[in-house]
């Protein structure tokens, strides 16, 4: 565990969804990517309408390394392997044919990514035909089976560690939907059998094998030919996890990325509807803040990292405490004391449970009625059989009649309404943009809400509101700068990018670290554009008047016009004083440390810096500024 | 803190038709100072009373009249004996003059303070305003109220008016209900008073600000539309969680004879290197490195700010969409509000503008905001219109949080369609649903919406500071139960449920629940979950018999008596079985002839561990199914039985694993106290003995 110090304040018991946040290496995955490197993959077919011709390869390796790089951040526990098969060089513990496993130094076969793994396999590419090679391995005559010998090195990786510890998955890039389509006969049959034996045994030992078929926009990846045996699916959930064939190749790739990431279970709900009928239901988190990763401290010099220990003395006494029991709160100037298990009793209102109240109009969920990340909940029918039905009806009555739920939710930290908003699928291009379910929206109470427009409202007479023509102007202008598809997340975070571009520039100790691109800022290109600077100017002459000077408009609030006047005066005063003092020398001499702060803030002030900070910091910064 | 010392006078209505909330009011009230008591130790308070039998005030001295008003407590720094006046609030016997109340108050307060005084005060009428206003000696009751409001505004008071009705109450008193909204609204209109009117208990709880933050703005500054169009705005948060108070660490070392121990806790860290670690590492010595897979990255902070990400203080437009493409779901965190500069008209027009456009065409605006100059990350968020409907406030924006492509997890989820035909709701079912969505309403024409967040307050917190009073005048009083008017907010409104209990029932019967009979550990979940619960889980039982006989047939676990090779799990099964009621007596019954068989066909006691775990498990199922008499009775006669037959071996190895009767903390239903379920054993060995 890393103690940040700057969390010491905060209370223990009260850091809410904790576990919604924290990757816990107990969920970890072990997880190989097992590519087909056959001649087949490096074909390309030129379509019209896709922009550039990319192999299937290419498009495996571009969906690989994103998922790593993904994987670094979020769940760096996750260990990983790549392996290709269908390869002329051989390279794994078993020393067996057609088998390639990519690796880098310091890192073993199945090991956590890192840096240097992610760096070299963005450029596995170039290198691939002259130190890997492609060859097909399966070829009638041989009694080689590549496939076979694929999954018996992924199976041999996946020894590593229990089932119980982790989740073992093997993902299957391939374009061959018969991959013994060149072999006839007996030889056929039996080479079938004995691969689909070996996934079974795979499987039988906990590992799943998923599929991860690539294929032109033309033609159809027929599952059913080899591969719906080999993952052990049949049926509807073959459905599922086969999704139909895609017109584009971005859509594939977009489902692709998808489908490399297991789902996580945040919590198993019980959701009571009414008089003791309950539904099982499964929470997932979609949405979470992505957060830079917490700071482990080092030591200095040898670059280890320090454990941190924590300790509890007694301010009286002095006395070396173990955890308090207790706590307490000041109250009529007295000290009251809690024990933890009361503070706990306090707050348990309702049983875990998920709790329904009743339903409302969706009109009554207003934009403020927001506090956190919502929860996506899906049902299950695993413990409850006849769940999903509920589920099914409950959602669809939602949907069309404009309700939302209204649910009491008793989690530990923090029990509280919620709403639950039926959210119908949502597909485009064959894939699934918005999946149906519903969203648990937690709501604040009365205590969390703030009228601050009333604050400002007018006790003399109305606010001025616009009229129909600045109405009609505004909503030109919007008609202008509009975004046509925009989908909330087109957008990547501009700090955790930069932050992780300079963490990977370190790892692999380079020395210039790479631009990151802000794809935040405003489109300034397009807001020149003339119509746009036309509808803008117009809108502004209709709400501001012809004075173009907004700033002539004098302030009527006293109070903020009097502290911005104090301000303006003291910076007057500093320029003034600052001149008295000759900085150049002073800082030449190393006389400054014998001026008092108040002096030295009049250069500070009188330049615009920060006059925060000890005085060794006001001089330090005062020699920046000057260039010293 | 004394800088934002306020004075709030309580103006409370306690005639006859008030009586029936007045608990909540008494509840509402003194949690108000509760609160103060912990985050505005030097507030004042002052109470209020009309209604009221008595008469008592200054101004019935002075000048006359004001009957029925008692000042109970002139404004004082908030302590005790406030909360406990106000937790026991006279029932007064006269319909009530809540103006009097005003002017009774108004004049405490310019006694107090003078004309000149700046400091923060407030008045706060809870009434029903449904007795009628005293005709002025003079005028009209509408004059004198516009006289009162400009008092008001010229003293800087604040007022705040909650008005508890129930909608439709007899024709009756209709004139004066309107006449009285009437006055009250020019007071709400004049001097920028807060009116609103709750109807259940449980909004009257929530509709009075029991802590008053004062807002403080996160942005002021330019909305850019463009380099060239900006609009001066300032960012206030709108939702921000009022936290669980952080309780501060106790230790108990320091002298009980000590007065002045502060009872402090401090925190201490030390860094210690791994490979030494007596040695702890100085600050300078340390160094912060950022976790990038296996590799942790050390950055001196130097290095850090000269490489990261440092945008510039603005709020930028980067443009418009349709109000459908942001799912609701997709607000990240609390709301925060929009509101033009209010000193600025032309910014409030501009404002106004472009909200009432986006509320017209249904669009939204998506900008780009760094707060503060500093500030290490941007956040892209949405604004929605918040039109006003009330002339005085002006129109403003909403903002939300809205995620980065990191933010998302884009799992793939089964489509419906895709699920089994057993799985998918026939019409019926889907009739059922719909009509329990439809009926369950929680915001009916015409009656007040139900749990609007605006007015329902956090369970918890009132818990808390209750408990914390209570524990002020006696240190070990128990946790409160919660109050059944809270009860609303964490549990369905029986109310509600029973008038539309066809329709639940009906919602019932037409689906059909079972466990999945593969999982026997999570039955068992279920089993704890139902009975530790509330009172909910009865009545679950009859629902699926019909369908659970033609569907059971296939499964193979039926359990229906107690074998010999697994008694313990046996058991379980069948107290988890729901078809009927009657299992449970028959596996209670069950249970105790096969531990009676144990012990008797024990030779040298080889049984006893096999009858002690059935014991247990026993006495887990009488306690979760609150049968606590059953197992009491039961393990008398069986302590009974045994020292007859001479095995009174059995119950002393009962003793030695401690095993007891169920008491009453168990069970609520079970008549053995404590101490006797501890010493049951013991004491009957050494009577026999």
């Amino acid at each position: 565990m890393d103690l940040d110090p700057d969390d010491v304040f905060r209370d223990d018991e009260d850091d809410p969804d904790n576990e919604l946040y924290l990757e816990r290496e107990s969920t970890k995955e072990l997880l190989v990517y097992l590519v087909d490197a056959s001649p087949k993959m490096f074909s390309t077919t030129s379509l019209a309408g896709d922009q550039k011709d990319e192999t299937h390869f290419q498009i495996a390796l571009s969906c690989i390394s994103q998922s790593l790089k993904t994987r670094i951040i979020n769940s760096s526990y996750d260990e990983v392997a790549i392996c290709f098969f269908n390869t002329r060089e051989k390279k794994n513990l078993l020393d067996i044919n057609g088998v390639f496993i990519f690796n880098v130094a310091e890192r073993e076969f199945l090991d956590r990514p890192t840096a240097r793994l992610i760096k070299e396999f963005d450029c596995v590419e170039e290198r691939f035909m002259k130190e890997i090679g492609s060859q097909y391995g399966i070829v009638s005559g041989t009694r080689e089976n590549s496939l076979y010998n694929a999954l018996w090195v992924a199976q041999a990786l996946l020894r590593k560690g229990s089932a119980k510890m982790a989740d073992k998955r093997i993902l299957l890039f391939t374009n061959e939907d018969d991959p013994f389509g060149n072999v006839k006969g007996a030889t056929k049959i039996d080479m079938t059998r004995t691969t689909l034996q070996r996934a079974k045994d795979a499987q039988d030992l906990g590992i799943s094998i998923e599929i991860l078929p690539l294929s032109w926009p033309d033609e159809e990846f027929n599952v059913s030919l080899f591969y719906a045996d080999l993952s052990g699916l049949e049926g509807d959930d073959l459905a599922q996890f086969f999704p139909s064939t895609v017109e584009k190749l971005q859509d594939m790739k977009d489902q692709l990325r998808k489908r490399m990431f297991k789902k996580r279970i945040v919590k198993r709900i019980t959701f009571s509807i009414a008089n003791g009928l309950s539904i099982e239901l499964n929470s997932y988190a979609l949405i979470r803040p992505a957060l830079p990763g917490a700071i482990t401290w080092l030591d200095s010099v040898s670059n280890r990292p320090l454990k941190t220990e924590r300790s509890f003395l007694c301010s009286d006494t002095g006395a070396l405490l173990q955890e308090p029991p207790k706590r307490y709160q000041s109250y009529k100037n007295e000290n009251i004391t809690f024990s933890v298990e009361e503070l706990s009793e306090i707050k348990r209102v309702t049983t875990g449970n998920l709790h329904l109240l009743g339903f409302k109009p969706l009109s009554c969920l207003k934009d403020h009625h927001n506090l956190r990340p919502s929860t996506f909940v899906f049902p299950s029918d695993e413990e409850v059989i006849g769940s999903t039905c509920i589920f099914i009806a409950l959602h669809r009555s939602m949907l069309r009649l404009k309700r939302f739920a209204l649910a009491f939710y008793g989690s530990s930290s923090r029990p509280q309404l919620v709403a639950l908003i039926a959210q119908d699928e949502i597909i485009s291009h064959g894939g699934q943009i918005e999946p149906p379910g519903m969203h648990m929206i937690h709501l604040p109470y009365s205590e969390d809400i703030r009228h601050v427009e009333e604050v400002y409202s007018y006790s003399n007479g109305a606010t001025p509101k616009a009229t129909d023509d600045q109405i009609m102007k505004a909503a030109a202008l919007m008609k202008r700068i509009d975004f046509k598809d925009f989908s909330v997340c087109q957008f990547s975070n501009p700090a955790l990018q930069r932050h992780y571009a300079v963490l990977q520039a370190l790892a692999l100790e380079e020395l210039d670290i790479p631009e990151t691109n802000d794809e935040t800022l405003p489109d300034e290109e397009g807001m020149s554009r003339p119509r746009v600077v036309s509808a803008l100017e117009e809108f502004k002459l209709s709400v501001y008047g012809d004075n173009d000077d907004v700033e002539s408009e004098l302030v009527d609030n006293g109070k903020a016009s009097e502290t911005s006047k104090k301000r303006k005066a003291i910076a007057e005063n500093a320029v003034k004083e600052c001149a008295n003092f000759d900085w150049d020398d002073l800082a030449d001499s190393g006389k400054l440390k014998d001026l008092t702060v108040v002096e030295l803030k009049f250069y500070l002030t009188a330049h615009k810096l920060p006059v925060g900070g000890k005085k060794e910091a006001l001089i330090s910064r005062i020699l920046t500024h000057m260039g010293k | 803190m004394a800088r934002n010392r306020e004075t709030l006078l309580l103006l409370l209505d306690v005639g006859p038709s008030m009586h029936k909330v007045l608990p909540e009011l008494e509840k509402v009230c003194s949690m108000l100072v509760e609160k103060k008591l912990v985050y505005h130790k030097s507030d004042q308070v002052g109470i209020i009373l009309f209604g009221t039998e008595d008469t008592k005030n200054e101004l019935t001295r002075e000048v006359g009249g004001y009957e029925h008003v008692v000042v109970l407590q002139d404004t004082k720094v908030v302590d005790g004996d406030l909360v406990e006046a106000l937790q026991q609030l006279p029932r007064g016997t006269f319909n009530g003059d809540f103006l009097d109340a005003i002017i009774v108050g108004m004049d405490i307060l310019i006694k107090k303070f003078g004309e000149t005084d700046k400091k923060k005060k407030r008045l706060c009428l809870i009434t029903n305003a449904l007795s009628p206003v005293k005709d002025p000696f003079e005028g009209t009751k509408e004059g004198q109220v516009v006289t009162i409001a400009e008092q008001l505004v010229r003293h800087g008071m604040g007022m705040e008016s909650i008005v508890v009705r129930e909608r439709l109450n007899g024709t009756a008193t209709k004139r004066i209900m309107d006449e009285n909204d009437h006055l009250l609204n020019i007071f709400a209109k004049k001097t920028s008073a807060k009116l609103v009117y709750v109807e259940s208990p449980t909004s009257l709880l929530g509709a009075l600000r029991t802590r008053n933050i004062s807002p403080v703005t996160i942005f002021r500054g330019d909305l850019e539309l463009s380099s060239k169009m900006k609009i001066k705005v300032w960012v206030y948060k709108k939702t921000s969680e009022e936290k669980f108070p952080t309780l501060k660490k106790y230790s108990d070392k320091a002298p009980p004879t000590d007065k002045f121990a502060t009872h402090e806790v401090k925190v201490d860290y030390e860094y210690k290197s791994v490979e030494d670690p007596s040695r702890v590492v100085p600050p300078e010595e340390r160094i912060k490195g950022y976790r990038y897979g296996p590799q942790v990255v050390p950055i001196a902070p130097s290095e850090w700010d000269a490489v990261k990400f440092k945008p510039e203080k603005s709020v930028k437009l980067l443009g418009f969409t349709n109000a459908s493409n942001i799912l609701r779901h997709y607000y990240m965190k609390d709301a925060n509000v929009f509101i033009a500069d209010p000193g600025n008209t032309r910014a409030i027009i501009a404002v106004s503008a472009l909200a009432r456009a986006m509320k017209e065409e249904n669009k939204v605006a998506i900008v780009r905001c760094v707060w503060r100059h500093g500030q290490g990350n941007v956040i892209v968020g949405v604004l929605t219109p918040n039109v006003s409907d009330k002339d005085n406030i002006p129109d403003s924006f909403n903002f939300n949080v809205l995620p980065f492509v990191e933010d998302v997890r884009e799992f793939q989820f089964p489509s419906f369609n895709n699920f089994p035909a057993s799985w998918q709701p026939n019409e019926q079912q889907q009739e059922a649903a719909d009509d329990l969505v439809k009926l369950l309403d929680l915001a009916p024409s015409g009656k007040e919406e139900a749990l609007q967040p605006e007015f329902t307050p956090n369970p918890i917190l009132q818990r808390f500071y209750h408990h914390l009073d209570l524990k002020s005048k006696h240190p070990d009083a128990a946790i409160p139960p919660l109050d059944e008017t809270l009860k609303r907010i964490t549990e369905p409104d029986p109310e509600l449920f029973s008038l539309n209990k066809s329709a639940i029932d009906a919602f019932r019967r037409s689906f059909e629940l079972k466990d999945n009979p593969k999982l026997k550990k999570s039955t068992r979940r279920i089993l704890r979950e139902k009975t530790s619960g509330s009172n909910m889980g009865k009545g679950f039982a009859d629902i699926s018999v019909q369908s659970l006989n033609s569907i059971e047939n296939t499964s193979a676990v039926k359990i229906e008596i107690i074998g010999d090779l697994t008694p313990v799990q046996d058991f379980e099964t069948m107290m988890s079985r729901r078809d009927s009621p009657e299992w449970i007596g028959k596996a209670i019954k069950d249970m105790k002839n096969k531990i009676f068989d144990l012990v008797e066909d024990s030779y040298e006691g080889d049984n006893y561990p096999k009858a002690l775990e059935c014991l247990v498990a026993l006495r887990k199922g009488c306690i979760l199914e609150q049968e606590p008499k059953q197992f009491n009775d039961f393990l008398r006669h069986l302590c009974k039985f045994c020292r007859e037959k001479n095995l009174s071996s059995f119950c002393e190895f009962l003793t030695s694993k401690e095993l007891t009767l169920i008491s009453k903390t168990e069970a609520i239903d079970s008549e053995v106290s404590d101490d006797e379920a501890r010493s049951f054993l013991v004491k009957s060995d050494t009577k026999v003995e």
